[in-house]
């Protein structure tokens, strides 16, 4: 590591102010601070209880979604071999490596356009590397299906990376999570590769293989929308044996994610807990008014038990790695009770009445990153107004 | 603006047809001044007719007619127009124009106007045309306020042409109906390219306009606002 350090620390003369490749410090930057400690020391009399940085922040969150990230690579494998009727045959490994195969391209190309984005900006407007990125692009090819064109993939990114949120100014000032404008792109530009029941499995034959009789590729969720029911129990879904997109299926995966993300303060629990909450709360509202549904389907799916609501689809997913993104989440303490119940609520009503998109969560947050300033603005006025109140009162009394 | 129509005024006669300030009038509007990117009016039908590039050229030269005509009569009639009803004045002169344009379509180019079906007959609304007709042709000389009213009516035209061009290039694969991707690239036919659904929306109107803005405003540094 010294031996390392040392080399790195040759090349500083390089980039520094007045250096050969003054223009290219951002990217010097960012690599260096990548391996060691950045050496910014604070000036002022500032009281560090813990030295945690972006980059800390964001690598916390990629290593919670790395339980998801496997087990999606299996649950490819898995529902490949599923499809072809060779599940009992293939083993762990082979089902992981079919899964690997077919998810790191998405991963790399996600990564390596969604950077090289980022560095052109940095280069171009002269600041530094920020490591926003780094989540975003764990988080886009685990909710892109596994069969996606890998360049739809990368027009995806670019349009996320660009319009989502470098015309914004870049890492922290964006309005709509960066993943989910890639997905929300995705999904009207290219609908027929991002819905319907084609998607989500990988059904590509060799030589002496075949799908399965009477197999189908939708997912539960979609099932459930189209039809009101799905062969596939709440003990699979929840597990994640159920075919969706890459990361999204198991909501075992997801917890094991939400918890360390709780655990290390990162993630926001009131959002995550206030979203569930929304959740059963619409689930609850439409099992009680499910006799009012317009068609026998939509009842169907209106009276699936409320619980059975958060292990469905991306529901999972969303609310714990996509709501709570810090900055584009509400920002007050009693505005992430309400902003996160509202994803919930919306995620729920969206997906039962509009069958043509059954992945309300993607809507839901959506909306409500656009309300999130919203509800910090009338949380922060209330604030003023009551110790405003309170202030007036004492100086009544005294 | 009144103060920039007194100016206009004093300096109306015995200039050049085309003397520097006259020119001026033309090419403001397509960059520095213009009516879509700068003043972002008449973004409605923007958003509404640029899916395909034939309506959006159709569209565009409709405005370029109203507009060069409807400003020549209002500067024609702006002493006669009591002020206290001129705003339906402009109306009646704008829609008469707008009725000739509409018809004119209907019979010549029946498919491209039952394309624009009703953003021909919205021309009217369109804020641009209110705009100018109030803040130019009321207080200058018709030769000006036919030049304001070409001029505006174009940097309006060339935004419009613009967005269709992508969009329909991108969305369609194709430019004025005519197919310019090859069809063996398409997926459904062992290819790898797939047209982007997104362009055909609306919203992606307002995204290439904020686009178009984002570019005109690098290079055009008299833009960026102070703070």
């Amino acid at each position: 590591m010294k031996f390392l350090q040392k080399t790195i620390e040759k090349f500083d003369p390089l980039f520094e102010k007045g250096g050969k490749y003054e223009k290219l410090y951002p990217l010097f930057d960012g690599f260096k601070t990548f391996a060691f400690v950045p050496e910014h020391t604070a000036h002022t009399g500032a009281h560090i209880r813990d030295g945690i940085d972006l980059k800390r922040t964001m690598i916390t969150v990629v290593l919670a979604l790395v339980p998801a990230l496997i087990f999606g690579m299996w649950n490819v494998g898995y529902q490949h071999y599923l499809a072809l009727g060779l599940a009992g045959e293939m083993s762990f490994i082979d089902n992981i490596l079919f899964g690997a195969v077919k998810v790191l391209p998405m991963v790399v190309v996600s990564y390596g356009v969604g950077l090289a984005i980022e560095f052109g900006f940095c280069i171009y407007k002269g600041h530094q590397i920020n490591e926003g990125y780094l989540v975003t692009g764990m988080l886009i090819p685990l909710i892109m299906p596994v069969d996606l064109p890998l360049w739809m993939l990368a027009v995806s990114v670019i349009f996320a990376v660009i319009i989502g949120k470098e015309v914004f100014g870049g890492t922290g000032m964006n309005i709509l999570n960066p993943a989910l404008t890639a997905r929300v792109f995705a999904f009207f530009a290219y609908p027929t590769y991002m819905s319907g029941d084609k998607v989500w499995i990988n059904t590509a034959t060799k030589e002496g293989q075949s799908v399965v009789d009477g197999f189908s590729g939708a997912t539960a969720l979609g099932d459930l929308a189209n039809a009101g029911t799905t062969q596939y129990s709440a003990m699979d879904m929840f597990m994640g044996f159920i075919p969706g997109s890459v990361g999204e299926t198991s909501t075992l995966m997801i917890l094991i994610g939400a918890f360390i993300l709780i655990l290390t303060g990162i993630g926001s629990w009131k959002i995550m807990f206030a979203g569930v909450l929304g959740a059963l709360a619409m689930g609850g509202i439409f099992n009680v008014f499910a006799e009012y549904a317009i068609s026998p389907e939509q009842q169907a799916f209106m009276a699936v038990p409320a619980w059975q609501q958060l292990i469905l689809g991306g529901f999972a997913f969303g609310v714990v790695f996509m709501s709570t993104d810090p900055v584009s989440a509400a920002q007050t303490e009693r505005g992430k009770w309400i902003y996160g119940f509202l994803v919930g609520f919306f995620a729920i009503m969206i997906r039962v009445f509009n069958p043509a998109y059954p992945e309300g969560i993607m809507l839901a947050i959506l909306l409500m990153n656009v309300f999130a300033p919203l509800i910090d603005h009338y949380v922060v006025q209330a604030n003023i107004k009551r110790r405003m109140k309170r202030a007036q009162v004492q100086t009544a009394n005294a | 603006m009144s103060t920039e129509t007194v100016e206009k005024k004093k300096s109306g006669e015995g200039e050049p047809l085309f003397s520097k300030k006259n020119r001026r009038l033309l090419s403001d509007p397509l960059n520095d001044n213009n009516p879509i990117t700068v003043q972002v009016l008449g973004i409605c039908s923007a958003l509404a007719i640029t899916v395909q590039l034939k309506p959006a050229v159709v569209m565009a030269l409709s405005v370029v007619f109203v507009m060069g005509a409807g400003n020549v009569i209002i500067s024609l009639l702006r002493n006669l127009i009591p002020s206290r009803v001129r705003i339906i004045v402009m109306l009646t002169v704008v829609a008469s124009l707008v009725i000739l344009v509409d018809q004119v379509l209907k019979a010549y180019m029946f498919d491209v106007s039952k394309q624009l079906s009703v953003f021909i007959g919205l021309i009217i609304t369109n804020c641009i045309i209110m705009g100018r007709f109030e803040a130019f042709a009321m207080g200058n000389g018709t030769w000006k306020s036919f030049l304001d009213g070409i001029g505006n009516a174009a940097g309006y035209g060339v935004i419009l042409i613009l967005v269709s061009i992508f969009r329909e290039f991108f969305g369609a694969g194709s430019l004025w109906g005519h197919k310019l991707i090859p069809d063996d690239w398409y997926m459904q036919n062992g290819g790898f390219y797939h047209d982007n659904g997104m362009m055909l929306l609306p919203p992606m109107a307002l995204i290439s306009v904020a686009l178009i803005i984002w570019v005109q405003r690098a290079y055009n540094r008299k833009l960026i606002e102070e703070n």
